[in-house]
């Protein structure tokens, strides 16, 4: 799985920090190409930041991030951030429409989106059609992640990186994502990488697993290793997390 | 009115000075300062004025306008401390919005190229424009908080920094221009302009004073509209870098 082919992404020895605080610090490792990996660790481990790091809204402060062997800075950054489309957590909405929100991608190119378009990708995330034109204001929680991860695959990316997308979701709406994403994931060989603090999930969605503690990789490789980790350190949070 | 008279108006200091006393709100030592400085700082223009208006010359109506510019930029610059080089895009704004007005005003012949013209009109708009920048960096830096996580989703999704910032910045433009425009549909129902004011207790012909006070309203709104808009295009790219990456505000130094 180390061949320059088979990767996606990879990092060397990527270090990042904010003043004085040192988030991520030394990660080497890579993501398969055309595979389904989780990212798993604590709080505050730097999940969200490795994302954003991938995704170039910020840069390492020393080491290198190579996707498909390419240096990031090498891409335009709107090429880069499209490429490698980012869905945050925190499903940040722009007011208006469910439809502008949908829209948003391609407005930003001077394209349009057809309401047509628009609608299949509702009914992919498993949104009913008529939700198109609400005001994402009046949409729950879930409906918003719903939405969110609809308006990142717009980009049709190569890299997708999932940022606990799935946890505000009940059971079924959960299941949903999962089988949708495995579906992007088989028919279009997208690379997924899916931040989730749920080892069940981990277990049962990827191939591959990381897991992130304190800004460090301390593990990575198939997701096996979550059932039984050599790491002192991952055997406790696994332990503690499957309580 | 002789400067006796002047001085009981010194009456309509010492209501706030007891006020803020008695109440406890601690703006004595602000209003004396305040009025120390209106009174040094007006009898100075004063003098100066009659000198400049005596000698006709151009090169004092450049500097007086120098001067203007040089003190407005002194005062809006400390609102904008997070935006960098925000110096010299003030002063680049108010030279702009300067040059052109009067550029306007002289070469229509709308007023006469005089010192007695030139100075006031220039006071009124070098004075208003920032008044406008104040109220455009307030609203703008503040925006830009509120909206970071809006920012960074569109630069996530692909756009560049003038689409991410698009929504904070025509916010913070329409935001400052807003009281020049609602002022004017008030005006002269709920207050007399100062200026219309000035010139008919000075004896002037009401109706003069009103075409006059026309013209300079329409005048500001030229400098509002310019104003925020100018210094909204030259600050936004500061606020990212070259990877189109959204900076960190350096809110610290806008400690006001
Ligand atoms: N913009 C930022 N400025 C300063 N510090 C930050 C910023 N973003 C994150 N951090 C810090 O970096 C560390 C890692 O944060 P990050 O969001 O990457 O963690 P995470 O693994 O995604 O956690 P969670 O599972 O809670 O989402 C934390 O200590 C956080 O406080
Ligand atoms: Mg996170």
């Amino acid at each position: 799985m180390n061949t320059l082919n088979d990767t996606a992404v990879q990092f060397k020895q990527v270090s990042y920090s904010d003043g004085e605080l040192q988030i991520i610090k030394n990660v080497t490792g890579t993501f398969p190409k055309g595979k389904i990996t989780t990212l798993v660790g604590p709080s505050g481990a730097g999940k969200t930041t490795l994302f954003r790091l991938c995704n170039g809204l910020i840069s390492p402060d020393s080491g290198e991030i190579l996707i498909n062997g390419k240096n990031i800075n090498s891409y335009e950054p709107t090429e880069l951030r499209r490429m490698a489309g980012l869905a945050l957590q925190s499903a940040t909405m722009l007011s208006g429409s469910v439809y502008k929100n949908l829209s948003m991608p391609l407005t930003l190119q001077g394209e349009e989106f057809s309401e047509a378009a628009a609608k299949d990708l509702l009914k992919d995330v498993g949104l009913d059609t008529d939700f198109l034109h609400r005001n994402v204001k009046d949409l729950s929680g879930g409906q918003r992640q719903k939405v969110s991860i609809a308006r990142t695959l717009v980009n049709k990316p190569k890299i997708l990186l999932l940022d606990e997308i799935t946890s505000s979701l009940d059971r079924v709406s959960q299941e949903e994502i999962e089988t949708l994403i495995k579906k992007i994931n088989n028919n279009y060989q997208v690379t997924i990488i899916w931040i989730t603090h749920n080892l069940q999930q981990a277990l049962s969605i990827g191939e591959y697993t990381w897991v992130m503690m304190n800004g460090e990789l301390v593990e990575s490789g198939e997701s096996s290793l979550l059932s039984h980790p050599q790491n002192d350190k991952v055997k406790h949070f696994v332990k503690g997390d499957t309580e | 009115m002789s400067y006796l008279t002047l001085s009981l108006a010194l009456i309509f200091v010492l209501i706030p000075i007891f006020l803020s006393k008695t109440l406890k709100l601690g703006l004595e030592k602000d209003t004396i300062i305040a009025t120390v400085r209106s009174i040094i700082q007006l009898l100075a223009v004063g003098y100066v004025l009659t000198f400049v208006f005596d000698a006709e010359n151009f090169i004092y109506i450049t500097l007086m306008v120098i001067l203007m510019i040089a003190a407005a930029t002194q005062n809006a610059q400390k609102k904008g401390a997070a935006i960098k080089g925000i110096t010299w895009k003030l002063i680049g704004t108010f030279v702009f919005v300067e040059v052109l007005t009067q550029a306007i005003l002289l070469g229509f012949q709308i007023t006469p190229p005089t010192a007695q013209y030139i100075i006031p009109i220039s006071g009124m708009v070098v004075g208003n424009s920032m008044v406008l920048s104040i109220l455009f960096l307030n609203r703008f830096t503040s925006e830009i908080e509120t909206r970071q996580n809006e920012t960074e989703l569109i630069l996530s999704l692909g756009g560049t920094p003038k689409q991410a910032i698009h929504l904070s910045l025509m916010a913070s433009i329409k935001a400052s221009m807003i009281p020049t425009i609602e002022s004017q549909k008030t005006i002269g129902l709920v207050q007399l302009p100062g200026m219309m004011s000035g010139q008919i207790i000075a004896g002037a012909d009401p109706v003069q004073a009103v075409q006059f006070q026309l013209l300079i309203l329409f005048l500001l709104l030229t400098t509002a509209a310019v104003t925020s808009i100018m210094l909204g295009f030259l600050s936004y790219p500061t606020l990212f870098n070259k990877q189109m990456q959204m900076l960190k505000l350096d809110t610290e130094t806008n400690n006001s």
